[in-house]
């Protein structure tokens, strides 16, 4: 039997959740607030804003990142934009249905309730932001403008231009940098946490790593957040930032957080293929330009000729063929499922044929190259800059890449882990978007949950510690934890092998990529759990990392990096693996309709699958929290 | 199609922290394919560095798609190379040619000092942003977002400031290793706006006070504009001039009656 697991959701009708959480919930007391320490890690738009908040209702916060500055977090890549239920274009919009958008959208695998909240709160944050100073798009009359996006039927989402996530990262900074100013804030830059402290079961702290002096010292706090993101470089290539990665969320798990929903992880259809074995990273492309793109492939594998140079009859507009009623407009999922099925036919385009072609010839015929250029002008540039080919002349060339995780850290409805005083937000948590995140909705999940959700919760937790003294540095624990990361990475220091960080990563992000990405079967993934522990080992004899400990070494850093996705790739295959169904992002080849669309089942699987640290995440637990749909009825998805 | 380059002559400055004195050293780069990124040539030389039992070459970035502002260098002494409103993590290799001499060094400016081979601290940025480069907004007491219409040319000019990305190419490129584009930018985004007028003046005053702290003084050279990755205009030096002069002129306790 597995342990049960408490989400602590309000009672009560599901709209009056969360108001009659606030309610109830406990307060600290004005004065008493500087007597409480939180630790916020990471500084992305979750991170960032829960930090800038706890300081301004007077909390003491040391807030960690491990980049030079709070500002280069990756939610600054974000381009769409930010959903809220403004309804501010009078065209239906409702908190109600952006719940049953966002529910529907996952494919009915998250929590009713915090998906409302979620919500609620989404019109609080574009006041929250345009009191801030973030420069929104705006119509002529001064009003500001919305677009739509995928998965929904009215226009509510925000944008700053191509750049949206830029900007509302930048404003949450800067009320970070505000906060810093002031003294409420503690900054720690180039600081990468390295352990999770607890005592006695609570979140006593963590154990970080000064990334230019090597040194390794603790820190302790009544409570602890991790806003430290998503784990899609497990894969190796993904539209994810260089230095994004799980080891954050897996050290937490290791002392005890559950891990939710491994296996839920969002592979985006446009982004531009590799073109060489060196490739660092695949870069996103707007799914906005599916809008007037067409997609297509040749039918003939053996298609010499150039895109311009093949007549009509010779392509396969394969999206509009499969999904008349939605075409090149079908969802995430649906579109990647199918790019990935005409590559692996051979039908692939470009040098390495592993492509597929979104054409805007018959866009620029109707509409003329002008008014092209205006929609996706920069996009346009953008790739011209990467791929070295012009769109306006040759159709672009496509290929999904993974973009985003759902799963990551459970926590219960007040953001609180499986662990007491240690707190998840933003992409490293799993609560909000079920088994599939919507387009322009991982803003709004990170601003909520740093401005309007945490600064509720955390005080719910603090108020009954007050004058009671927690373990400081010196408690052993915190003297233990220090002490294995330093072996830790003097360890990798000294196996003196052959192969780098790098090799490895590419190496495991190859099989995770091969056997738990856009497609599952059971004997991929037995085979990648048979594949993933040797390679492991291979890691632990053969590693090589030059330099030294004490002074700035990029090699050393992604060196623990890649230890830890090794070991998340394990769990995401064990969790691919158990799931004997098909939802959102988690597709297994044998659980699909006659149309091979994801065949869910709601007997089974209608659960968080929440994994529980046992020392090997070969040998993890797998515990179940139920998901109850009170006021959504369970459907199939449908976009034929 | 692709091609591949040959015989890449690379002349790379090597710190070995901040008190060392630094020097230039040569590697070569037998092949590469025109499709690679800048910055997946370094990679691959440093794989081949840590092959080679050396320590490899210190470096920042991070997104590679041009907007997180972590990357840098000076390319044949063009801050983010030769590529015109290109950030290093977006120049591609297809802008060199075979035999190439490519010399990277790290940003040159005193209030940068070099962490290690080809890194710097830009923490002097934080700091400003830190002295006034925010709109002081309490969560949760912020009205309806469309209380305030605010013109469109207005909002798309904030937009063009608020585009920049903190990389430092502006400062690295100024022969007096002034900072002041990328003081201006954030000054002009949130002093354009009608939510910034509050601390308009307040925010000019000390945001150009704690810049003057770390960075040279502008003399106009234009150096930066040409540098910028985001192509930003120095019209906004002149804008944020204009309110700092005005912020010492006029009593602030009177600025709310004109």
């Amino acid at each position: 039997m597995s342990t049960q697991l408490n989400s602590k959701i309000p009672a009560g009708p599901l709209g009056d959740k969360w108001s009659s959480y606030k309610e109830d919930v406990k307060l600290v007391n004005p004065n008493n607030k500087l007597k409480f320490k939180v630790i916020v890690v990471g500084t992305g738009l979750a991170g960032a804003s829960a930090a800038a908040t706890l300081a301004e209702l007077g909390y003491q916060v040391d807030a960690f990142t491990f980049h030079d500055s709070p500002r280069r977090a990756h939610s600054i890549a974000a381009q769409g934009g930010i959903n809220a239920a403004k309804n501010y274009q009078g065209d239906g919009d409702s908190v109600h249905r952006l719940f049953h958008d966002t529910i529907k959208g996952g494919d009915f695998r998250a929590r009713e309730a915090n998906v409302h909240r979620l919500a609620e709160v989404s019109v609080n944050i574009i006041d929250q932001m345009v009191a801030q100073g973030v420069p929104f798009a705006r119509e002529y009359g001064g009003l500001l403008d919305n677009r739509s996006f995928g998965g929904a039927q009215v226009s509510r989402t925000f944008y700053a231009r191509g750049q949206t996530g830029q900007q509302l990262l930048l404003g949450a900074y800067q009320q970070l940098a505000r906060q810093v100013g002031l003294g409420g804030v503690r900054l720690f830059n180039r600081s990468e946490l390295v352990d999770v402290v607890t005592v006695e079961g609570r979140a006593a702290g963590i154990v970080v790593r000064d990334l230019i002096t090597g040194e390794v010292t603790s820190h302790a706090a009544h409570a602890v957040v991790l806003a430290t993101g998503g784990y899609g470089n497990a894969f190796f290539l993904s539209t994810n930032a260089m230095s994004c990665n799980v080891t954050a969320a897996w050290r937490a798990h290791r002392k005890g957080a559950y891990f939710a929903n491994p296996c839920y992880t969002q592979i985006h259809p446009t982004c531009i293929p590799q073109s060489d074995e060196f490739q660092s990273k695949l870069t996103l492309m707007s799914e906005s330009l599916r809008n007037d793109g067409r997609v297509w492939v040749p039918k003939n594998q053996d298609e010499k000729r150039s895109a311009a140079d093949i007549p009509e009859e010779d392509r396969d507009y394969y999206l509009e063929r499969l999904y008349p009623s939605y075409g090149n407009l079908a969802p995430r999922d649906i579109s990647s499922r199918a790019a990935k099925r005409a590559v692996d036919k051979g039908l692939g385009v470009g040098p390495l044929k592993n492509g597929v072609y979104l054409d805007f010839a018959d866009a620029i015929a109707r509409l003329g190259k002008d008014v092209v250029k205006e929609r996706y002008g920069n996009l346009f540039d953008m790739y011209e800059r990467i791929a070295g080919e012009n769109p306006y002349d040759m159709p672009m060339r496509m290929y999904p890449a993974s973009h985003y995780t759902m799963g990551g850290l459970w926590v219960d409805y007040e953001l609180m882990t499986s662990i007491p005083g240690l707190y998840a937000a933003g992409e490293a948590n799993f609560s909000d978007h079920g088994a599939n995140r919507l387009g322009a909705s991982a803003l709004m999940q990170g601003l909520a949950d740093g401005y309007f959700v945490l600064p509720y919760t955390i005080g719910n937790y603090l108020a009954p510690m007050l004058n009671k003294a927690i373990p400081s540095v010196d408690h052993p624990e915190f003297k233990a934890a220090e002490l294995a990361a330093r072996e830790r990475f003097t360890g990798y220091l000294n196996i003196g092998g052959t192969r780098s960080p790098d090799w490895f990563h590419r190496e495991v992000g190859k099989i995770i990529w091969d056997y738990c990405g856009m497609e599952r079967t059971e004997q991929g993934l037995e085979k990648a759990l048979s594949e993933l522990p040797a390679l492991y080992d291979e890691f632990k004899k053969d590693l090589r990392v030059t330099g030294n400990g004490e002074s700035l070494n990029q090699t050393l850093e992604k060196a623990g990096r890649v230890d830890d996705f090794f070991q998340l790739g394990m769990l995401m295959c064990r969790d691919a693996l158990e799931r004997q169904e098909s939802c959102g992002g988690h597709f297994r080849a044998e659980y699909q309709t006659e149309e091979g669309e994801a065949l869910r089942d709601d007997d089974k699987f209608c659960h968080v699958a929440a994994w529980e640290w046992s020392g090997d995440p070969m040998t993890a637990k797998r515990n179940v929290e139920e998901l109850e749909f009170e006021n959504v009825h369970l459907a199939t998805r449908s976009y034929k | 199609m692709s091609n591949h380059l040959k015989d890449i002559i690379l002349k790379i400055w090597r710190q070995n922290g901040p008190k060392d004195s630094g020097h230039f050293e040569t590697y070569k780069v037998d092949e590469i394919s025109d499709e690679a990124s800048f910055l997946e040539m370094l990679d691959y030389l440093n794989e081949q560095l840590i092959t080679d039992g050396k320590e490899a070459i210190v470096f920042d970035h991070d997104c590679r798609e041009g907007i997180c502002g972590t990357c840098s260098l000076m390319i044949n002494g063009q801050a983010h190379g030769p590529e015109r409103s290109t950030a290093t993590c977006q120049l591609h290799m297809r802008k060199f040619s075979s035999g190439a001499e490519i010399v990277i060094e790290p940003w040159r400016a005193a209030a940068f000092p070099i962490i290690k081979d080809l890194m710097v601290d830009r923490s002097a940025f934080d700091r400003i942003i830190e002295s006034g480069g925010f709109i002081t907004s309490v969560t949760g007491g912020a009205p309806d977002a469309n209380l305030i219409p605010i013109p469109k040319p207005v909002a798309d000019s904030a937009m063009d400031s608020a585009e920049c990305i903190g990389c430092g190419a502006c400062v690295a490129a100024c022969p007096n290793g002034a900072a002041n584009l990328f003081t201006s930018a954030k000054i002009a985004h949130l002093n354009l706006l009608p939510q910034g007028q509050a601390e308009r003046y307040k925010r000019a005053e000390s945001m150009i006070e704690k810049m003057d702290e770390y960075f040279g003084s502008c003399t106009n050279h234009g150096e930066c504009e040409a540098a910028c990755p985001k192509e930003i205009s120095i019209d906004v030096i002149a804008l944020a001039n204009a309110d700092y002069r005005k912020a010492k002129l006029k009593n602030r306790k009177f600025i709310s009656r004109i």
